[in-house]
C-alpha cells in the first residue's frame, strides 16, 4: 500500500511537482505560497531558485518549458500582477514541457495588501485554472495540470487560497515519474511573439478555450454528487468543504476546473436541481458566467465578496438558521508587531523623533505604520516607496519632500525597488532613500535573495553589494550605517534630507530572528533610579510594560538586548545584565 | 466517531506550531482522518494566532467554527478570552495564566482586562496553570507549552503512553527528556 502522510497544502503542491517529473522551479516568496519552494528544495531531482521577483520567476519557468522540460512557477496572488506580462503572452506561445503556475490567493487578508481574485486575471489571460480543495487534491491537481498543459499546449494555473495552502491533511505518496525531455525544435511562428505571429496564435488560443470548455466536462477532477435535488450547489476549492459541513444532504457539483467553465456539465446539473446556489469566495466569477447563460442561480445576493467563508456563514445565509453562538468578548486587539530588538524599530524611533514622513513599502518595516512609531505614511505595493516619493517631488517641488524619506527593505529593493531608484536619479529627483537591510526577506519567514550570498538550494553565491549598486546607477551619496548607531544615523538622515541630490542610507543590521541562540545580554530597569517618565517606552518595544502601579519593567523572556531603551533613558535607569 | 475539535491559541512566537504538530501526529497514529489549519507569515510577528485541529472518521473543513470547540488550549489568558466563544457549551479551556500585553495596551490605548480567569469560569470548565513558572522549575522556560498540552491531554481520548511516544518522535532529540518531563507535570496537575 502507498504510504500515507500528513502534509501542508503547500507541501503537497511541492510533492505533486516532484511526482509529475518537474525539473525546474522558480519563485519569489510571498505568504501564503512560500512553503511550496521551501519544500521543493528537498527534492534533488528539481532545480529550484528564489528569483528576485515573480516576473523573473515566471520567465525562468517559461524558458525551461520552451526547451522541453516540465517547469513550475509559484507566487502569491499579487505576485501574478508582477508576472502578468509574461503570463499573458506565454498563453499565446503555449508550452513544450508542461508549464504550471501555482498562485495563492488570500481571502480574509491574512497577510496581503489586497484581496484580488486570480481567476479574473487567468480569464483575461485565457489560461486554464484548476482548484483543489485539500492537501490530497493539491498534489493530484498539480500532476493533472502538467498533463493538461502538455496536452492542450497551454500554461496552467493551479489556484490555492490561504486556507488550503496552510492546512494539513492526509496525502498518499506515489513515485516520481521521470520524463524524457521533449526535443527542442526552433519554431519561429510559435515562440516569437511579434504581431504577425501573435495574430495566428490568438486564433489558436481561442480554439483551445473552446476545446477545454467541452473536454473539461469529462475531466476526472470534477465531481458530481447527486443526493437531495431540491437544493444544489456549484462550488470549488475550500468552499466545497463548507458546503459539505453545512448541507451534507444536498447535491453538489464540485468543479476541479474553474476556467474555462465546463458549460455542458453545469447546464446538466442546473437542470436537475430545484434551487441552485453558487458558492465561491471572493469575486462572482463562476456566478456571472453561469447567469449569463440564462441559468437561474443564487450567489452574491446572499453571500459576500469579502473574506473567507465558513460553514456557519452558509448555514445562516442559505439555511436561514439562527445559530445560538455566544458573543465574542470585547478585548483589545493584538496586531502583529516588530519583534524586540528589531533593527527597524531603531531606525523608526529616530524618524519619529525627527517628525519625518515615510513613503513606505512592503515588509516587516510596514509595521512601523502603527502607533507608537507611526512613521510610514503610504503602502501600495512592492517597490513603490521610491517611485511614489519621486512622484510627490515632481508634483510639489524638492522642498516639499525635505521631511520625507522612502523606506524599503533589502529584499524589496532587489525585487523592484532598484528600477525606481534608477528612475529617481535619471529624472533628477532629490529624494532620500533608506534601505533597511536586515540581510533577509523577513516578513515571509527568512528567505535568501540576491544580496544575501546564499541560494534557495543552500549554495554560496554572489551577494550583490547594495551600496556599490546604488553608486553604479548614479547615486553620489551612499551611507552605510548600523541600524543601532542612532547618533550617526540621525546625523546622516538630517544631512541627506537637506541635500538637493538623491541620497541612499543603507541601515545594516541582521534581523534578530536570524540568530538562533538567545542573546547573552539583557536589560533591566533599576526601580530606585527610574523616574517612570516612559521615555524608554517610546520606541514601542513589546518587552517593556508599565504595571498598574506605574512601575516600568522589562520582560526577561522577551528582551533580546538591543539596548534601544538604554539609549532612550535620560536617567541611566536601564542597565544591561548578563543572561 | 463524531469529529473532535481542538483549538490552540496564543501569541505569535509562542510555539503553537510545535504543539499542533504533536497533536496531528497523535491523531494519525490512532488512525483518524485529520485536518489542521495554521497561521504562517505576518500573523506570527507577535500577533494573535490560532491553530485548528480536527479529527474523526471523516473531516471536511479544516477550521473549527464558533460554538464547536471541545477543547481550547490557550498559551496566554487574553487570547483565551478572545476565543472563548468558539467553545461548545461543555467545552474545556486549558489556559496558561500568563499575561503578554498587546501593543494597544503597551501604548495606553486599551486596558488589559482584569479577572479573565474568573470571567471564563462563569461559563466554562477552566484548567489553569502558570506554565512559565512550572517550566522554569524544570530548568527550561521554553517547554511551557508542553506543560499546557499535558493538561489538555486529560480532555482527549489518547493514553499517556501514546502522547509520550509522539512527543519523543516530534521534538528535537536533545530536548526529548525535558519535554517528556514537562508533559508529565501538566498531565498530573489536574488529574
Ligand atoms: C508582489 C509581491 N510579492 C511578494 C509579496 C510578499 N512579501 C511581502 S513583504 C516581502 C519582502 C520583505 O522583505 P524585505 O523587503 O527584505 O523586508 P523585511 O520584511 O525583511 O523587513 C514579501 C516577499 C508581496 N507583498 N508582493
Amino acid at each position: 500500500m502507498a504510504e500515507k502522510v500528513i502534509m501542508l497544502g503547500n507541501e503537497a503542491f511541492a510533492r505533486g511537482a516532484y511526482e509529475a517529473g518537474c525539473k525546474v522551479s522558480a519563485a519569489y516568496p510571498g505568504t501564503p505560497s512560500t512553503e511550496i519552494s521551501e519544500n521543493i528544495v528537498q527534492y534533488e531531482e528539481i532545480y529550484s531558485e528564489w528569483s528576485p521577483n515573480e516576473k523573473v520567476a515566471m520567465e525562468v519557468a517559461i524558458g525551461a518549458s520552451i526547451i522541453g522540460v516540465r517547469a513550475l512557477a509559484s507566487m502569491k496572488h499579487v505576485g501574478l500582477n508582477v508576472a502578468a506580462d509574461p503570463l499573458f503572452t506565454v498563453s499565446y506561445i503555449g508550452v513544450t514541457g508542461g508549464l504550471v503556475a501555482i498562485i495563492a490567493d488570500d481571502p480574509g487578508l491574512y497577510s496581503s495588501q489586497n484581496e484580488q481574485d486570480t481567476r479574473a486575471i487567468a480569464r483575461a489571460a485565457k489560461v486554464p485554472v484548476l482548484e483543489p480543495s485539500d492537501s490530497s487534491e493539491a498534489k493530484e491537481f498539480v500532476k493533472f495540470a502538467f498533463d493538461l498543459s502538455e496536452k492542450y499546449d497551454t500554461p496552467v494555473i493551479v489556484r490555492a487560497t490561504t486556507r488550503l495552502a496552510h492546512s494539513q491533511g492526509m496525502v498518499e505518496l506515489n513515485e516520481r515519474i521521470e520524463r524524457e525531455d521533449k526535443p527542442y525544435v526552433r519554431d519561429f511562428a510559435k515562440n516569437v511573439m511579434m504581431p504577425g505571429n501573435a495574430k495566428g496564435r490568438h486564433l489558436v488560443v481561442e480554439s483551445r478555450e473552446n476545446a477545454l470548455e467541452k473536454d473539461g466536462c469529462n475531466f476526472s477532477i470534477n465531481k458530481v454528487e447527486y443526493q437531495d435535488t431540491s437544493i444544489g450547489f456549484i462550488t470549488s476549492g475550500i468552499p466545497y468543504m463548507y458546503v459539505k459541513e453545512a448541507f451534507p444532504e444536498a447535491s453538489v457539483l464540485k468543479l476541479g476546473i474553474v476556467n474555462p467553465l465546463p458549460r455542458k456539465l453545469i447546464e446538466e446539473f442546473a437542470a436537475k436541481v430545484d434551487t441552485l446556489y453558487i458558492i465561491e469566495e471572493l469575486d462572482p466569477i463562476i456566478e456571472e458566467q453561469v447567469k449569463s447563460w440564462g441559468i437561474k442561480a443564487i450567489g452574491k445576493e446572499v453571500l459576500t465578496v469579502q473574506g473567507e467563508y465558513t460553514a456557519n456563514l452558509l448555514r445562516k445565509a442559505i439555511g436561514g438558521e439562527k445559530l445560538s453562538i455566544a458573543h465574542p468578548a470585547q478585548v483589545p486587539n493584538r496586531p502583529p508587531i516588530l519583534c524586540p530588538s528589531c533593527p527597524h524599530r531603531s531606525v523608526y524611533s529616530i524618524l519619529n523623533r525627527l517628525k519625518i514622513h515615510g513613503a513606505g513599502d512592503i515588509g516587516c518595516y510596514t509595521l512601523g505604520a502603527v502607533a507608537p512609531l507611526s512613521v510610514v505614511d503610504t503602502t501600495v505595493c512592492m517597490g513603490a516607496s521610491i517611485s511614489t516619493l519621486h512622484g510627490m517631488e515632481k508634483a510639489k517641488g524638492k522642498d516639499y519632500i525635505k521631511n520625507w524619506v522612502a523606506l524599503i527593505g533589502d529584499s524589496t529593493f532587489m525585487h523592484t525597488g532598484i528600477n525606481s531608484l534608477i528612475n529617481m536619479v535619471y529624472n533628477k529627483g532629490t529624494g532620500t532613500v533608506m534601505i533597511l537591510d536586515n540581510s533577509t526577506t523577513g516578513m515571509t519567514g527568512h528567505q535568501d535573495h540576491a544580496a544575501t550570498g546564499k541560494t534557495l538550494m543552500g549554495e554560496d553565491a554572489n551577494a550583490v553589494d547594495i551600496a556599490t549598486l546604488c553608486k553604479a546607477v548614479g547615486v553620489n551619496h551612499v551611507y552605510e550605517i548600523n541600524a543601532f548607531d542612532t547618533e550617526r544615523l540621525e546625523k546622516a538622515i538630517k544631512e541627506a534630507t537637506a541635500m538637493d541630490e538623491v541620497a541612499v542610507i543603507i541601515t545594516k543590521s541582521p534581523c534578530i530572528l536570524l540568530s538562533k541562540a538567545p542573546s547573552k545580554k539583557q536589560y533591566h530597569i533599576l526601580p530606585e533610579v527610574c523616574k517612570k517618565c516612559g521615555m524608554c517606552m517610546k520606541p514601542g518595544c513589546p518587552a517593556i510594560t508599565k504595571l498598574e502601579n506605574g512601575t516600568i519593567a522589562i520582560n526577561d523572556t522577551m528582551c533580546n538586548g538591543c539596548g534601544l531603551c538604554e539609549q532612550a533613558c535620560k536617567f541611566a535607569a536601564v542597565k544591561p545584565v548578563e543572561r | 466517531m463524531e469529529t473532535k475539535n481542538i483549538m490552540i491559541v496564543g501569541v505569535g512566537g509562542q510555539g503553537t506550531l510545535l504543539t499542533s504538530r504533536i497533536l496531528g501526529a497523535l491523531t494519525i497514529q490512532a488512525g483518524y482522518d485529520v485536518k489542521l489549519s495554521e497561521v504562517h507569515g505576518m500573523a506570527q510577528r507577535g500577533g494573535s494566532v490560532v491553530t485548528f485541529v480536527r479529527y474523526g472518521d471523516k473531516v471536511y473543513e479544516p477550521v473549527v467554527e464558533e460554538g464547536q470547540a471541545d477543547v481550547l488550549i490557550a498559551f496566554e489568558r487574553l487570547e483565551a478570552l478572545r476565543y472563548a466563544h468558539f467553545l461548545k457549551e461543555k467545552g474545556a479551556i486549558v489556559v496558561n495564566d500568563n499575561r503578554i500585553d498587546p501593543m494597544p495596551v503597551v501604548i495606553g490605548a486599551a486596558k488589559y482586562p482584569e479577572n479573565i480567569i474568573e470571567e471564563l469560569e462563569q461559563h466554562h470548565r477552566v484548567y489553569k496553570v502558570d506554565a512559565l513558572e512550572e517550566a522554569k522549575k524544570l530548568g527550561n522556560s521554553r517547554v511551557f507549552n508542553i506543560i499546557v498540552l499535558g493538561i489538555a491531554a486529560q480532555h482527549m481520548n489518547f493514553t499517556k503512553e501514546e502522547w509520550l511516544k509522539v512527543i519523543e518522535e516530534t521534538v528535537p532529540a536533545k530536548t526529548i527528556e525535558i519535554n517528556k518531563k514537562a508533559f508529565e507535570v501538566g498531565y498530573n496537575l489536574h488529574s
